[in-house]
């Protein structure tokens, strides 16, 4: 995955920052409430959620299952439609291929539709780096570029900044990237809106190439779906010459029908919306419509070594509605920077380790983001069961284990931040081993209890500042059961 | 060994555990594998709750208006009046013209009439002050127009670049209830449109707000 957040700390350590900054609360708290009460009653409207659910479980799970033949046959479909298919087995592979193609027109700007893919492997810094400037196009993701700033969020990248936030970022930055601010501009949501119509408005109208994501790749058609609201996505998918999709391997669906599914699940899950205002769909290219090349980048990137995980493979469902972050309690307090992934929230706690896998301090602490409570799960339109994933990375993590990395087999060291509770489980393991042991233990503890500190030192002491330690019995169980012979003779 | 074939070896490697009889279907066309229809349970339904025709299309008019789009209805006779009164109203002076709509729709309208060129530029188009077309298919359920770039609704880029779409929908025969009902209409050759209600966005503390990109005034026709 990309390097853009090389060198985070650990969850614990980043959370910290985020919990103790009250604006940043405040925002998060007021967004994912409303979203929260929205969604419910959206998905309330439908009937049949229960059964659309595992629907789109099962056929997730059955284009998984089955995901080297569908591979081809979609490669097969977009060639046929006059689409060019290209393979990437990593973020750097992805890159270099854009950005060839975007060299390849000649051009030095691009215009971007909101994609997770692109934001995963860090593409604009990559074409940066090669002198072609990206422009995003999502108002999120725009005032995120703006700001120079990190996505906290996967449908609103933003979330973390208010509308007078906002408005700040428009005034002072726009005008290095093109069109300045209106003058006066308020916080009002709909003047913002404006600013960034007015802003973007010649960008799209002058765009050559434009790189996309897709919500949905269809094996049988070749298919690729975009599903979004404010109209950006329909700017860069028809106005320019060139268009360049970079999708997730796990995108694909097989059939035309299955869209039936997910075009109902996603709007609700995501902007709880009985639909969302713009959904494009396209097959390959169409002559006197929209570009007439059409490059689609298939990307691995980790997505193959999570294939390869039996448990943690049903991560690989996603949808990516974001509906599990707006319900998380961790989320809503430590805000989606924390994650140190372009996937914040539940799905990011368990998605980022396996994509990258745990060597990192930030990955190995995300399967601890989490009070395992389940709310994730229960809002999950594909139904990934993300306690059960975390339950699994954490024993990963802990123990150690055969993995699948880059597509090789490797066996993890089980991580060194563990090793005071391994030692103090092979300590008991020694001793419950050991009847003697064990007895000369517990009547020393029973005899020295007048002498035990009331809370515990070191690095346990915090722990025990809110916690009373268990009493130690004036006498151990056993000698009690021996002495009174189970109880009947002295019930002293 | 390319990047192709590297992606499809790790994949089946991290397949192995995947039943060797788990014959995968892979089907031929839309809805043709009877194997694949078993691979997945579809418990939901073709379309949520009984309607007759009228409630349907009172639906659609019902869901369109809750997202902000405007609703006119009328019947084929007073079409040429209903769109020259809502172009009238607007101030639109130009009006971007797909292909194949029916000439007779704008007989009435006193505004000058720009076809769509394949030459036309962006630029161009932005100057148009509305377009107005036809649609392929129109749910109900969700309140959504869909458009397939049929000649009566052009390319995708002249429902887009201006600021005002005004689109036509023949009722009932293409008002469907459901998603389901609508993806059955379409051909998946053809590009398509989804449109539910003018832009928006929810990006400014996920609340909704209309009118950024695509036309920020969205009026529906239901004629029949």
């Amino acid at each position: 995955m990309s390097g853009t957040f090389v060198g985070m700390p650990a969850f614990p350590e980043a959370a910290h920052e985020a919990v103790n900054n009250p604006t940043l609360r405040g925002n998060l708290r007021h967004a994912t409430h409303t979203i929260r009460a929205k969604r419910a009653k959206a998905v309330a409207e439908v009937s049949d959620w229960s059964a659309l659910r595992e629907a789109g479980k099962q056929i997730k799970d059955h284009t998984l299952r089955h995901l080297d033949r569908y591979l081809v046959r979609l490669e097969e479909s977009v060639t046929a439609a006059g689409g060019i298919v290209h393979w990437a087995a990593d973020a750097d592979e992805a890159n270099r291929i854009v950005a060839r193609l975007v060299k390849e027109t000649g051009e030095s700007e691009v215009v971007k539709v909101k994609s997770m893919a692109t934001q995963e492997i860090g593409l604009n810094e990559a074409l940066e780096a090669e002198g072609i400037r990206a422009y995003e196009t999502d108002l999120a993701e725009l005032i995120v570029q703006l700001g120079r700033d990190r996505p906290s969020h996967i449908l609103v990248p933003a979330i973390h900044r208010n509308r007078g936030e906002i408005r700040d970022i428009f005034t002072r930055e726009m005008s290095e990237w093109g069109r300045p601010a209106p003058e006066g501009l308020t916080d009002t949501p709909a003047e913002l809106a404006e600013a960034a119509r007015l802003h973007l408005r010649e960008k799209f109208l002058r765009a050559k190439v434009g790189i996309s994501g897709a919500n949905f790749m269809v094996a049988e058609t070749g298919t690729l779906v975009v599903v979004e609201s404010e109209g950006n996505g329909r700017m860069c998918l028809t106005l320019p010459e060139t268009l360049i999709s970079v999708v997730g391997i796990e995108k694909i669906v097989p059939t035309w029908r299955d869209l039936e599914v997910f075009l109902q699940t996603l709007p609700r899950s995501s902007t709880a919306e009985r639909m969302n205002p713009y959904t494009s769909m396209w097959t390959g290219t169409t002559d006197g419509d929209g570009p007439q090349t059409f490059h689609l980048v298939l990307l691995d990137n980790g997505r193959t070594d999570t294939l390869a995980d039996e448990v943690g493979r049903q991560a690989l469902r996603c949808i990516r509605c974001s509906a599990c972050l707006n319900v998380c309690p961790v989320y809503e307090r430590a805000g989606g920077h924390a994650y140190g992934s372009v996937y914040p929230g539940p799905i990011g706690a368990i998605l980022s380790p396996q994509l990258r896998g745990t060597a990192s301090e930030i990955d190995a602490s995300l399967p601890y983001a989490s009070s395992l409570c389940g709310a994730c799960y229960e809002v999950c339109p594909v139904a990934i069961d993300i306690p059960e994933v975390l339950v699994h990375l954490r024993e990963r993590v802990v123990e150690g284990g055969p993995v699948t990395r880059e597509g090789n087999k490797v066996v993890l060291k089980p991580a060194k931040g563990h090793a005071a509770e391994r030692a103090a489980m092979r300590a008991a393991r020694w001793a419950f081993a050991r009847p003697g042991a064990l007895r000369a233990g517990q009547r020393l503890a029973s005899r020295t209890r007048r002498l035990h500190p009331r809370t515990l030192p070191g690095p346990g002491k915090a722990w025990s500042d809110s916690r009373d330690l268990p009493a130690v019995p004036a006498e151990p169980f056993r000698d009690w059961w021996q002495r009174t012979q189970g109880g009947k003779g002295d019930a002293k | 060994m390319s990047s192709r074939e590297r992606i499809l070896g790790r994949v089946r490697r991290a397949l192995a555990d995947v039943p060797r009889d788990d014959t995968p279907p892979v089907p031929e066309g839309p809805g043709r594998d009877p194997q694949y229809e078993q691979a997945v349970s579809r418990a939901y339904v073709r379309e949520h709750g009984s309607r007759s025709v009228a409630e349907t299309v009172d639906l659609l008019a019902e869901n369109l208006a809750d997202y902000r789009a405007i609703v006119h209805r009328c019947t084929a006779d007073d079409l040429a009046a209903t769109i020259a009164g809502i172009l009238a109203a607007r101030g639109s002076g130009t009006v971007l013209v797909p292909p194949g709509l029916e000439p007779e729709w704008l007989t009435a309208a006193d505004v000058e009439q720009v076809p769509d060129r394949a030459a036309s530029t962006p630029h161009e188009l932005d100057r148009v002050d509305s377009v107005v077309t036809a649609c392929a298919v129109a749910v109900a359920e969700t309140g959504t127009i869909v458009l397939d770039g049929s000649p009566d609704q052009g390319r995708r880029r002249i429902t887009l670049v201006p600021d005002h779409h005004v689109c036509v929908v023949r009722v009932p025969d293409q008002v469907v209830s459901s998603v389901p009902q609508a993806l059955e209409r379409l051909d998946p050759a053809r590009p398509s449109t989804w449109i539910s209600g003018p832009s928006a966005t929810s990006d400014i503390e996920l609340d909704r707000v209309e009118g950024v990109h695509g036309p920020r005034t969205l009026e529906v026709i239901l004629v029949g």
